[in-house]
């Protein structure tokens, strides 16, 4: 099983007029099919650590490698591109574009990576959505749509160009016990049926209990990285 | 790219009263700018036609450029001349006939000699200085600006021969003179001979109205004392464009001088060119105004959507996506305010090219504004148009492709 991801030493330090350090010196390795959450106190690097694995920032030392190639001379572009096709982003608000209904945000990456014909891309966009629970919302605007609706359709939209890697960011932060639910199980069916690796970060420890990974960080540091007995993940 | 344009329409039709204002703005520069063309144009057209449809589009004048070269000049290499004195008499074109006859071989257009000698005439006590030009009437007919010009008798009756004159109005006003009168003409030899005014002009021209008197070739040289002599050649050109050319292959030819109209009216063609630079200058700080909205409503948009770019760009967009996008926003609010420019255009030059009025004071009329139809203004005002909400487009579609999404997602977070 090749690595997704592989990191080591990574550390961000923000040059403000006091230098902040938000990831210290970082190794891990993510591979293929993993379900990993990211745990920590508030401020501990968290988001910052996903940010620099989804290649949206710059480590200021250390090395990152995504998919096997090399990050550190890869051209914004490029990075762009990376991010098109080899990984999905889930935020804790769901950051759809509000001129648009649900299939149209999802369509959006499809059309951005432009491998599949429009027709394909209706089908496909439609057919995520309805597996997420979402027939009958499929043509709404994020504004008709419930906290929990819309952040389904921001999974589905991180689906979209089936990357491999989704980075969630909190991604029940801002939505009830219900709704919660609802949307954990949908990305433990990401991993579980599509063979997905998704990283999320949580606060919430019995959600990060069900997970197969946990990485607890503290002060930008990996104070542990535990994962399940293989007896027991089964 | 499809995607980008879809985006770009919804990012500007959610902001309709904006946008609404930034294409008003862009209209009103360019249809501006396009009847402020066409009136430019169209009185600059109207002025150069004037000055094609009264001169000659060719002077040959038995002038030389430069000063003869002294016969011993071409045979040593080294000369010193001392002692030179110019000939008192202008030589006159040499060998008129075969000039003529040469001319007719080739020119696009008509030509007449003619030859001006300059004298006084005199009626009942009363003298006007003239210039005491001596024609051809079969051939001056084809160049002449005075021969639909007739405000009494005509043209024609030079052709008849004898001792006939024809001058304008305003020399026959101040000798006192009618039309049927004699007068005398007085040449700088000295020399008088009696005419009978058969005709006069009013072009319009005061110069000439007041100062030309026309006689057959024949009693010019005459008075000229100088018989079979011609000391200018006049061409008309079937296209006026041409004139420069013509001159250049006819002066190299006769080696008299000859010259363009363009060439001798090069001072007010040059007036024309400055004037032509104002008006751009105008049009491009109409069209700097209304790029102002269009950077407004850009700007307005990318801080609006600052989140949008942030999601597009953690998708997988790029910055030159963003660039693109906002950019092209640009682009569209200038080409809805150039369409709808163009058609306020129209309707500025149509209504312009309504307006009559009299010039009454002068007794000249002028019945509407010169106005110039042209397609060319359009394309230039949208032009502008374009580049300006081009650049209002650019400078915020840069500053909104650099910003690092991280900064937006977190602070939303
Ligand atoms: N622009 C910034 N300037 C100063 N400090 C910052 C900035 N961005 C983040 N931080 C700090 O960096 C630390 C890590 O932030 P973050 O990665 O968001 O943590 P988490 O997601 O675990 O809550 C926090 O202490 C935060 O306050
Ligand atoms: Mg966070």
């Amino acid at each position: 099983m090749s690595a997704l991801i592989e990191a080591e030493n990574l550390t961000r330090v923000l040059h403000e007029t006091v230098p902040v350090t938000l990831v210290m010196d970082v190794s891990l390795t993510i591979g293929e099919n993993e379900f990993i959450a990211v745990t920590g106190p508030s401020g501990s690097g968290k988001s910052s650590l996903l940010y620099l694995l989804g290649l949206l920032d710059r480590p200021t030392s250390g090395t990152l490698r995504v998919g096997g190639r090399d990050a550190e001379p890869m051209g914004e572009g490029e990075r762009a591109g990376m991010r098109l096709s080899m990984l999905g982003f889930v935020f804790q608000f769901h950051f759809l574009l509000p001129e648009f209904s649900a299939r149209e945000n999802v369509e959006i990456p499809m059309r951005k990576l432009g491998r599949l014909s429009r027709p394909k891309m209706r089908a496909r966009a439609a057919e995520i959505l309805e597996s997420l629970g979402l027939e009958g919302h499929i043509d709404k605007r994020p504004d008709q749509l419930s906290g929990g609706q819309r952040q389904r359709v921001a999974v589905a939209r991180a689906l979209a160009n089936d990357p491999p890697l989704i980075l969630a960011d909190e991604p029940t932060g801002s939505l009830d016990t219900k709704s919660s639910e609802q949307v954990f199980r949908i990305l433990e069916a990401v991993v579980r049926e599509r063979g997905k690796t998704v990283v999320a970060v949580t606060h919430d420890l019995d959600l990060a209990a069900r997970m197969d990974r946990r990485i607890h960080l503290v002060d930008g540091k990996i104070e542990a990285d535990e994962s399940l007995a293989s007896a027991e993940k089964h | 790219m499809q995607l980008i344009l879809e985006i770009a329409f919804t990012h500007i039709a959610g902001r309709g009263r904006q946008t609404l204002v930034a294409i008003i703005g862009v209209a009103v520069g360019v249809g501006f700018s396009i009847a402020m063309a066409a009136l430019m144009e169209g009185g600059q057209d109207d002025f150069v036609e004037q000055l094609v449809n009264t001169m000659p589009h060719v002077e040959v004048t038995d002038e030389e450029r430069s000063a003869r070269r002294q016969p011993a000049e071409a045979i040593f290499a080294v000369t010193e001349i001392s002692g030179l004195r110019p000939r008192e008499d202008r030589r006159g074109i040499i060998n008129p006939t075969a000039a003529l006859a040469w001319l007719g071989g080739w020119v696009p257009g008509r030509f007449a000699p003619s030859l001006n000698a300059q004298g006084v005439v005199r009626f009942s006590g009363r003298e006007v200085g003239a210039a005491i030009v001596g024609i051809d009437p079969q051939s001056e007919r084809g160049v002449s600006p005075i021969v639909g010009e007739f405000v009494a008798g005509d043209f024609a009756a030079l052709t008849a021969g004898g001792n006939n004159i024809v001058i304008g109005d305003t020399m026959a006003e101040r000798l006192g003179a009618e039309l049927g009168d004699t007068v005398t003409a007085v040449s700088s030899q000295g020399l008088t001979r009696n005419f009978r005014i058969v005709g006069l002009f009013h072009t319009g021209t005061t110069a000439r109205d007041e100062g030309e008197a026309y006689v057959l070739l024949k009693n010019a040289q005459i008075l000229a004392e100088r018989p079979n002599a011609v000391n200018k050649i006049r061409i008309k050109l079937d296209d006026p464009n041409q004139a420069p050319a013509v001159a250049r292959r006819v002066e190299a030819e006769l080696g008299y001088k000859a010259e363009a109209w363009q060439e001798a009216n090069e001072a007010l063609l040059e007036a024309l060119v400055v004037r032509n630079v104002i008006m751009y200058t105008v049009v491009a700080a109409i069209m700097l105004v209304a790029g102002f909205g269009i950077f407004n409503i850009i700007s307005t948009i990318t801080h609006e959507k600052a989140r949008d770019i942030a999601i597009m760009k953690s998708l997988g967009f790029a910055e030159g996506d963003m660039r693109r996008l906002f950019l092209l926003e640009g682009v569209v609010i200038g080409l809805g305010g150039s369409a709808f420019g163009w058609a306020l255009g129209f309707g500025l030059v149509y209504a312009l090219s309504l307006v009559r009025f009299e010039l009454a004071a002068t007794g000249q009329e002028m019945t509407r504004l010169p106005i110039a139809w042209s397609l060319l203004h359009y394309l230039i005002a949208s032009g502008f148009a374009l580049a300006s909400a081009a650049v209002a487009g650019y400078l915020p579609a840069r500053r909104a492709a650099r910003q690092n999404p991280v900064d937006i997602i977190r602070g939303a977070t």
